[in-house]
């Protein structure tokens, strides 16, 4: 079975001054795929990750993301990606429902629409009581979630989700990635990225970026077998002890 | 369309949700219109004098008494000796000094002439300047009333002729220095909190890393400047509407002219303020940063607009930057409409010039504002 590729970098670098964070990465994303973006801090994921999400401009290299240019055609990619950052980014002082509304007209969702799917989120959240206080009041891990049916709202192609569960406690993490899987279930391309090793192995595929490289990428049976490791854990270590 | 009107409902909530922020828009502006106005004044009242007669005179006592009659003056206690004076007005329990030399009325009465000293505190020279004159007036009335006094009956008749001069004072007859003050820190008012609002407001999304968010949107740059920077000038407007109905209630401002005018040119030199503040915050990473930027260029502005002291006294080249100073324009045109009740045609000037401005300062801050790093 052949399918479409939605992401596909090409030597894709990034360089600040002196510094490559980003250097000559190559790799696609099929369509419905989980790609996991796996790193250390300071690896380059993040930057790797704005550029493909228009926010930043290579430096060198060739990237199309759900079909567009990310030189010229930012705008378009816009239309077809949602992203969810690192650091949370709706508004503390707005409600949930609120939120929702605002990000939903931003997007140009008819006012319809918005409101089937304020009810609809709310009801899956479970969200009910709490839809009309401020989002600043609630616990991380809801803030989270509701952060990623956000990005969802416009029926995105693909959802980049940057550490997506950092400072969550597990139970919520499993939740998380069942919304992941649903999602991903219902076509999106997922991309994330992750710190946690045992959320690299819900992944389809996975890569692992070293000093602005990609130094390994395939499905985690597959690195393992290639790393003679039992766990993507032990994977990412020989990796980053290699290149030290 | 439908997209800003979605910014500008967030806009909205947000301000009136910051219960910190509310009464720093609209109440601390309003006690700052009652408190300065009523402080920033040019009178120079309460005169801290004190005088050195060493004559002892029947003339001496009615020069003093002429002082003591003056409200501009508080005669403050009478030195045995200069050098007293001089330890008092080094400690600034005095500002004026009048010394009365030994055989002044002697001098008068033989010589037809007599010198008196006066030593003033000039170190604000202004107020100095003002304290002289007054000085000045009450010899001068002295003078006449010594004249009278030497002059048989016969001659008072024929009084040599004497010219004065009597000034009516055009916009502003009574001299009122509140007429005068309160447009101009309405100006003041107006202009400052819109700028830190909005200087602050995007930046402040910078911080919180929701711009990012909206930054990965397809939302069009002219979209969110817009909707972003229109609560702003809502305020402003509605800012300067307070100011207005304050200054008619509680101070009495003259208003000659035509408000519409005066709204007129306030939507527009708005623009000037709002997009100044987006490039302030376009160039900087913080609020922090973003206030201390957006304070430097106020504190150039009011101090360079005309507000305080008048332009023409400045050095040319002072002249020719107040030519980019656009609270410069805004005090001319409040002050010449409230006041002198100028026309469209008589502002047309300030407009032009104003309407450049903001068309210069939006367009310098769409262009910087970026969405792509």
């Amino acid at each position: 079975m052949k399918t479409e590729n939605v992401i596909e970098a090409d030597q894709l670098t990034k360089t600040f001054g002196g510094f490559t964070a980003v250097n000559a990465i190559t790799f696609e994303v099929k369509k419905g795929e989980i790609f996991g973006f796996l790193g250390a801090n300071g690896a380059g994921k993040t930057t790797a990750m704005k550029m493909l999400i228009g926010i930043s401009k290579p430096s060198s290299g060739t990237a199309k993301v759900a079909g567009f240019d990310v030189y010229t055609q930012t705008e378009s990619i816009k239309k077809n990606i949602g992203y969810m950052s690192q650091k949370f980014a709706l508004y503390d002082d707005l409600t949930v429902k609120e939120n929702i509304t605002f990000f939903g007209g931003i997007y140009g969702l008819s006012r319809t629409k918005i409101k089937e799917k304020r009810e609809q989120l709310v009801s899956e959240l479970g969200l009910e009581n709490i839809s009309n206080k401020l989002v600043g009041s609630l616990p991380l891990g809801w803030k989270q979630k509701l952060s990623f049916s956000v990005s969802l709202l416009h029926e995105p192609k693909i959802v980049f989700l940057d550490e997506p569960t950092g400072g969550v406690d597990p139970i919520t993490r499993r939740q998380f990635w069942e919304m992941i899987y649903k999602a991903a279930d219902q076509g999106t391309t997922i991309f994330v990225t992750t710190h946690y090793m045992d959320e690299a192995e819900y992944c389809d595929r996975v890569s692992i970026m070293v000093e602005g490289k990609i130094e390994a990428l395939d499905t985690p049976k597959k690195l393992k077998e290639q790393f003679k490791a039992d766990s993507m854990s032990q994977v990412f270590l020989k990796l980053a002890r290699n290149i030290e | 369309m439908k997209t800003i009107g979605y910014i500008i409902q967030k806009e909205f909530k947000q301000i009136f949700r910051n219960k910190g922020m509310l009464p720093i828009i609209f109440i601390l502006p309003i006690l700052q219109l009652v408190i300065l106005s009523n402080a920033a004044t040019y009178e120079v009242k309460n005169i801290k004098f004190a005088y050195i007669d060493y004559d002892h005179t029947s003339k001496s006592r009615a020069l003093i008494e002429k002082f003591n009659a003056s409200t501009y003056f508080d005669v403050l206690t009478d030195f045995p000796s200069q050098l007293k004076s001089s330890t008092a007005m080094l400690a600034g329990e005095v500002d004026v000094v009048l010394e009365i030399p030994n055989h002044f009325e002697q001098n008068l009465l033989k010589e037809k002439t007599s010198d008196l000293s006066i030593t003033i505190n000039a170190i604000d020279g202004a107020a100095a300047g003002v304290e002289s004159g007054y000085v000045n007036q009450i010899v001068q009335s002295f003078n006449k009333d010594v004249k009278m006094f030497f002059m048989d009956t016969s001659k008072k008749a024929m009084q040599p002729l004497t010219i004065e001069s009597i000034p009516s004072f055009w916009y502003n007859t009574t001299l009122n220095y509140k007429t005068f003050m309160v447009p101009g820190i309405l100006v003041l008012l107006v202009s400052m909190i819109t700028l830190f609002l909005s200087g602050m407001n995007i930046v402040r999304e910078k911080e919180i890393g929701t711009l990012e968010q909206i930054n990965v949107t397809p939302i069009r740059k002219s979209q969110f400047i817009i909707g972003k920077l229109f609560p702003f000038w809502i305020i402003g407007m509605g800012l300067l509407t307070v100011g207005l109905i304050l200054a008619k209630i509680i101070f009495n401002v003259p208003m000659e002219g035509s408000l519409g005018l005066l709204y007129l040119f306030t939507s527009i030199y708005l623009l000037v303020i709002l997009g100044m503040g987006l490039l302030i915050s376009n160039f900087t990473d913080t609020q922090q940063q973003a206030m201390f930027i957006a304070w430097f260029f106020v504190v150039i502005f009011i101090l360079m607009s005309g507000l305080f002291t008048p332009i023409e006294s400045m050095p040319k080249w002072a002249q020719i930057i107040t030519e980019f100073n656009p609270i410069k324009y805004f005090v001319e045109v409040v002050r010449m409409v409230l006041l002198k009740g100028s026309d469209f045609n008589d502002i047309l000037p300030q407009l032009w010039k104003t309407l450049l401005y903001a068309i210069v300062m939006n367009g310098l801050a769409v262009w910087s504002y970026k969405k792509v790093n």
